[in-house]
């Protein structure tokens, strides 16, 4: 018998956060090894992207009259990325799902490990997913003659928002695949929930273009605050540069919010998972 | 924090009046089981039955709503991390990330169980020439069998040296060869002193490792003793044949039931007539050649076997296992599977493989 054996378990604080990282980081390692096994994940979530970013390009665009400087080319990519960041968690949801069912989630927890890690685990290899994702759809969207206009700091600073706002989402998907369990079911309802959210917002189209009604929607919510921010960021300007504060701030709140109610209920659906 | 002294007199697993509910449904309804250290309980029981429910709540992955239970002395609700330090839970294969290699996946497991980078190469290089996976080691676990998954799946239950291994259904939906080796591995871990529960729906895994065996039905224990006990108990060997002419069944019943120790049971649908024979095995199986042969009665497939957790289910509780299988799958092409067996032997092997 080695070191697993202590039958008086008292761990102080400090062992519990060093193993909690060293345990988190090690299933972190695990999804990241099956993504990078799995060449059809990466391809697979990067091909929807692509598609939107040709089809409001090239389709839709000339339809769309916008003011920002470059074009509608340069309005849609900060939106194409959030939108990207948020279709990134319809995998935390299903996998956890599958997990889940499967009784993965049920040996993970039957093991002397940070209970919280199966969750924080899942949520950082996702994070890295993202990241990759969001750096190959700036790629794509330079190809098709997208330019960050306002230097590197802000680019960057654009691309840490989009993640940032990917994660919070990411906490809401990871409820409802631990909370419903089941794979389809949870394909279909990441469908009903982030579709509205991601288009009735100013990612795509400037929002005065939309009904009333619709409108009094779309300016308020979440996507639109921080496609808003991200979009100042990225192209700055005069006519921009003026609406990234009180569009970030009012991320931030929206992001903090969603955090602080879906975190907790993500944690409590996995510890109630059965 | 245990109630026991003395480590030899201590059992691994101690269960007193457990309980559990899920809504209206009952799951476990009072069940008490005691485990001694390094033996192996077998707990039978058909899906639905309680026993899931039974190893979730000693594995610490659900809580109680009455009675107590204890592992290692530790228990499971107020010392339930300690629990996880000495126990595993192994079974379908659920520990086994496909698109990693064996090594990978037994070397994630080691690192969670806190073992240092050497030893957690040294342990899983060990476990996979221990469980014949040495030269699969390197191949992603999808390309391996089904057999060799859940060798895999069981070896990584085993990184951590636990006391107390929990083996949930472990040759559920193996071949025959599979569980034969399955079996041959339990073995070994047993003599190498692990306490084992394992649960199962098939008599003859039970038989083969159980050194004491427990039925549950309806959240019950409701008989419990060794796999001869309960036998004796079912009434011994069984004769069994299909009558082809259907007209002729009740015939049959009434040429044999001299011969039988309990009424004979017969199937008017697919024509088998089964009956009871205690201990007089051959002697019985010629009795009944005879009787049929005397009453003209012609028959196929005669055999003489062992009682099956069928025959137990039908003498413990009065109803067959299959009733309360929800997708009643698995057991239903057992039980038509019967009627085609030609010997004792087949019966065997036929079981194993469904």
């Amino acid at each position: 018998m080695t070191a697993i054996t202590g039958s008086a378990w008292a761990p102080g604080l400090g062992y519990r956060i060093r193993w909690g990282v060293s345990d988190t980081l090690t299933l972190t390692k695990r999804s990241l090894l099956v993504w990078y096994r799995v060449p059809a994940f990466i391809f697979f979530s990067v091909v929807q992207p692509v598609i939107f970013v040709l089809l409001f390009r090239f389709v839709f665009g000339g339809a769309i009259p916008v003011t920002v400087p470059g074009g509608y080319v340069n309005f849609l990519m900060p939106g194409i990325i959030a939108q990207t960041a948020a279709f990134a968690t319809f995998g935390t949801a299903i996998v956890l799902a599958q997990e889940l069912k499967k009784g993965v989630i049920d040996r993970l927890k039957s093991m002397p490990i940070a209970r919280s890690a199966v969750l924080t685990g899942r949520l950082v290899a996702d994070t890295a997913r993202m990241v990759v994702t969001i750096v190959i759809i700036v790629g794509v969207g330079y190809a098709v003659g997208f330019r960050f206009l306002n230097g590197a700091g802000p680019a960057v600073a654009m691309v840490v928002l989009a993640t940032v706002f990917g994660v919070a989402i990411a906490c809401v998907s990871a409820f409802t695949g631990l909370a419903i369990g089941d794979e389809e079911s949870v394909q279909s309802f990441g469908l009903i929930w982030l579709f509205p959210l991601t288009f009735v917002s100013s990612a795509f189209v400037p929002i005065a273009t939309m009904p009333g009604w619709l409108q009094a929607f779309a300016n308020h919510q979440p996507v639109t605050y921080v496609v808003n921010a991200m979009r100042a960021m990225a192209l700055g300007g005069p006519q921009l540069e003026p609406t990234l504060w009180p569009n970030l701030w009012r991320s931030l709140i929206w992001l903090a919010g969603i955090f602080i109610v879906f975190l907790p209920l993500a944690v409590r659906a996995y510890k109630r998972a059965a | 924090m245990s109630q026991f002294n003395g480590a030899g007199e201590q059992p691994a697993i101690f269960v007193e009046g457990l309980t559990k509910s899920f809504g209206e449904v009952h799951a476990l309804r009072g069940i008490d089981l005691s485990v001694p250290r390094g033996t192996v309980l077998g707990v039978l029981g058909p899906n639905g039955a309680g026993k899931t429910t039974a190893v979730r709540i000693l594995t610490t992955l659900l809580l109680p709503d009455g009675g107590r239970a204890v592992v290692e002395g530790h228990d499971v609700v107020r010392e339930a991390a300690a629990v996880r330090r000495s126990i595993a839970l192994a079974g379908q294969s659920a520990a086994i990330q496909l698109e990693l290699t064996g090594r990978e996946n037994l070397e994630i497991i080691g690192r969670l169980y806190h073992l240092s980078r050497p030893e957690t190469r040294s342990r899983a290089a060990g476990l996979l020439e221990q469980f014949g996976l040495a030269d699969a080691a390197n191949r992603t676990a999808k390309t391996y069998s089904g057999g060799m998954q859940r060798r895999l799946d069981l070896a990584a239950s085993l990184v951590g040296r636990p006391r107390v291994l929990f083996l949930d259904e472990p040759t559920t939906g193996l071949d025959p060869r599979a569980r034969l080796g399955m079996w041959d591995i339990i073995r070994s871990l047993v003599a190498g002193g692990t306490t084992l529960l394992l649960t199962t729906q098939y008599l003859d895994e039970a038989d083969e490792l159980a050194d004491e065996i427990v039925v549950i039905d309806h959240g019950l224990v409701i008989a419990a003793g060794t796999s001869e006990e309960l036998k004796n108990r079912v009434g011994g060997d069984v004769i069994e044949f299909t009558v082809p002419d259907r007209g002729r069944v009740a015939d049959a019943v009434a040429a044999i039931k001299p011969i039988g120790e309990g009424e004979p049971h017969a199937d008017p649908e697919t024509g088998v007539v089964g009956v009871g024979v205690g201990s007089r095995g051959s002697d019985a199986l010629i009795e009944v050649v005879r009787a049929l042969d005397a009453a003209s009665i012609e028959s196929h497939g005669l055999a003489l076997r062992r009682p099956s957790l069928d025959d137990a289910f039908l003498t413990l509780t009065g109803h067959a296992a299959e009733d309360e299988q929800p997708n009643g799958r698995r057991r239903g092409s057992r039980r038509r599977r019967r009627s085609d067996d030609t010997q004792a032997d087949d019966t065997q092997s036929a079981r194993a493989g469904s």
